[in-house]
């Protein structure tokens, strides 16, 4: 994949004390992102609003849409005609976008959505949307879903996602929650030439040769621009190398194999968890975007009172980082699964750790972030 | 011996798509037809297009043209269009929807487009049902008309897309029928020529399903009878009493006017 060197031109280099939301705009800014399609919804309204400002000050297009599907079907168009393109809601307009989603996952459009999440139509703290990322549209294809902790990360998660939109030709997934989204918080931003961005590969094929979706067994096609002579069909129907919509049992099979195995099998490529105080840790706390934090200080407290703990930060949750859990399943005792909902991706975890390592579920369901205290206690609880 | 003829429009299509999967007698064939003639005699060529289709009979249209082309999701053709026109406003867009993909599902994303004056072409093929599901009731079907969901005749009156498009802002509308294909290839040329939103309505049979349940016939010749019937043109109306009038659609050219069309923010300094 051709890879650049940030456009100066894009990136507010210097720090800054600003919102979650703010941060993300930057981010996609920085990452070369020049279409943003959006529609009202709190909590993400200030991505749209400074999405309104800072996109034509760098030539790209900002557009409100009638609705949400209007807004993730503009971003694959625009994405299709090869821009970078993305879109933010939340929970709620997330819904709408599934239909939207599931065509860009077929036709390999690379559009970025940021889905701040919130709490069944109300403002207050969720990861309730975890399992509705990855299998929120229909039919088969691999979710790729970066989650940020902070306002730092929201930037630098949103530039990652970019890049592996582009590198894969997959939609990807910020998942962000009121609690960051909301947060005003200290924003490094680096010099530009410090911060590399991948573009998608274009065909350098002729029209005649060129066959839009043939790739590797378990790659990415190269593009080709519209109107251009390529005469290329993107279509969710089943769709053959050629483009072609073919009901052929063996096309199916090869395109979804194709589209799912390019993430599936490059999942060690994509997957970053980071270890905190794990080393030599007998407990391990798995966390993922805002929960890592309340979980990094019950660590904290557990250490004061002798108990070895830890954290693994899931930097993103789809493909699930299994290496990571595994990894950290055989040096502790027990992993504790974190997350501010009924208790959902800790079958994931449980998934991975079985017949490792035993896993318990630290859960809440109440619209408010875990307390380091509340963490803290069930850990305690569960060693009694 | 007679020598084999061959259309000069198809170096417009796709070799390998042909036979085309349209039933005996679809109006959607014909419609393919005149969009070719329109294109010969602009010299324009589909290869520098996007044609957009949703889901449906028309929606297939595109698929046999060497263009460019989205298709497979119902109702969606100009929020796509949307966000192409934003990244590429000099690549011709052509959208080929069905009365089901636009004027049901896809009727707020219409509304819009028209009301940004989105610079695209839509060509409405109305074949009043929703055909490719089997014959089901459409927002165009004739009041009391029996489709496969409408057993006992059609509860709801019929939307006139025209005047809807009107209404939202479109800059070029027109109507016509597969019973008038010269016009028909003149109002594509209009709309290929048209700066901003221009909808193409082209009343449609449907031999297998609204020609057999709505009309008793699925006799083709016998359905293009009935549109031509079912519609009148601005000559013919003169002649007519309202009573005569009353319940058929108006064959003409609505509107024709120029403002700017939707681009979006430029870029600011």
């Amino acid at each position: 994949m051709p890879i650049v060197q940030a456009d100066p031109k894009r990136v507010e280099s210097g720090i800054h004390f600003t919102l979650g939301n703010y941060a993300l705009v930057e981010g996609a800014i920085t990452a070369g992102c020049d279409f943003f399609g959006g529609y009202p919804i709190t909590p993400a309204n200030e991505i749209s609003e400074m999405m309104s400002k800072r996109l034509p000050q760098v030539g790209g297009k900002f557009m409100q849409g009638e609705d949400e599907l209007c807004s993730i079907y503009a971003c694959a168009g625009a994405a299709l005609a090869g821009a970078k393109a993305m879109t933010a809601t939340a929970s709620a307009g997330f819904n709408y976008m599934q239909e939207g989603l599931g065509y860009c996952y077929t036709v390999e459009a690379p559009v970025v959505i940021a889905n701040v999440q919130r709490c069944r139509g109300e403002n207050y703290a969720s990861q309730a949307d975890v399992m509705q990322m990855r299998w929120g549209a229909s039919g088969d294809y691999e979710a790729i879903v970066v989650c940020p902790a902070s306002v730092q990360e929201l930037y630098d998660y949103t530039i990652w996602a970019f890049n592996l939109a582009q590198e894969y030709r997959n939609p990807v997934i910020i998942m962000s929650e009121t609690t960051i989204a909301l947060m005003r918080e200290r924003l490094d931003i680096p010099p530009a030439a410090q911060i590399s961005l991948t573009n998608r590969r274009y065909t350098t094929l002729s029209p005649e040769e060129y066959m839009p979706f043939a790739a590797a067994p378990y790659g990415c096609p190269d593009a080709a621009p519209l109107g251009k002579g390529y005469h290329t069909i993107y279509s969710l129907n089943p769709h053959n190398e050629a483009g072609g919509i073919d009901w052929d049992p063996q096309e199916f099979d090869r395109l979804y194999r194709r589209i799912t195995g390019k993430i599936r099998e490059n999942s060690d490529r994509i997957c970053r968890a980071e270890r905190i105080m794990l080393d030599d840790a007998e407990y391990a706390l798995v966390a993922y975007g805002s929960e890592t934090r309340p979980a990094v200080e019950a660590a904290q407290m557990l250490r004061e009172d002798g108990i070895k703990a830890g954290v693994l930060k899931l930097c993103n949750v789809w493909p699930v980082p299994e290496r990571q859990i595994r990894e950290a399943a055989r040096e502790v005792r027990k992993l504790f699964a974190v997350e501010m909902n009924i208790g959902k991706y800790a079958g994931e975890i449980e998934r991975v750790a079985g017949g490792i390592c035993g896993v318990s579920r630290i859960t809440k369901n109440l619209g408010l972030i875990h307390t380091p205290t509340e963490i803290y206690q069930a850990v305690k609880e569960d060693l009694k | 011996m007679s020598e084999l003829k061959i259309n000069p429009n198809r170096r417009f299509l796709r070799p390998e798509k042909l036979p085309h999967f349209f039933c005996s007698g679809c109006g959607c064939g014909q419609v393919l037809n005149y969009f070719c003639q329109a294109l010969d005699a602009l010299d324009m060529t589909p290869e520098e297009m996007l044609t957009i289709g949703g889901v449906g009979c028309t929606a297939r249209i595109p698929i046999y043209l060497k263009s460019d082309t989205f298709h497979g999701v119902h109702g969606r053709t100009l929020a796509w269009a949307t966000g192409v026109k934003l990244v590429r406003p000099e690549l011709p867009v052509v959208i080929f929807a069905g009365d089901g993909d636009l004027a049901s599902i896809g009727g707020n994303h219409f509304i819009h487009a028209a009301r940004r004056n989105l610079d695209v072409t839509v060509i409405m093929v109305n074949n009043l049902n929703f055909a490719m599901t089997g014959g089901q009731v459409a927002p165009t079907t004739p009041e009391g008309a029996h489709t496969m969901t409408t057993p006992y005749g059609s509860a709801e009156p019929r939307f006139d897309i025209c005047k809807l498009a009107e209404a939202a802002g479109a800059t070029h509308v027109e109507r016509w029928t597969t019973s008038r294909p010269v016009q028909c290839v003149a109002a594509i040329k209009r709309a290929l020529s048209h700066k901003g939103f221009s909808l193409i309505e082209i009343v449609s049979q449907c031999p297998t399903h609204f020609g057999r349940y709505a009309l008793g016939s699925g006799d083709p010749q016998k359905l293009v009878q009935w549109i031509k019937d079912y519609t009148y043109t601005e000559a013919e109306g003169a002649k007519m009493t309202p009573e005569e009038r009353e319940g058929k659609l108006l064959c003409a050219q609505f509107v024709n006017t120029e403002r700017p069309v939707y681009e979006g923010t430029n870029e600011v300094l």
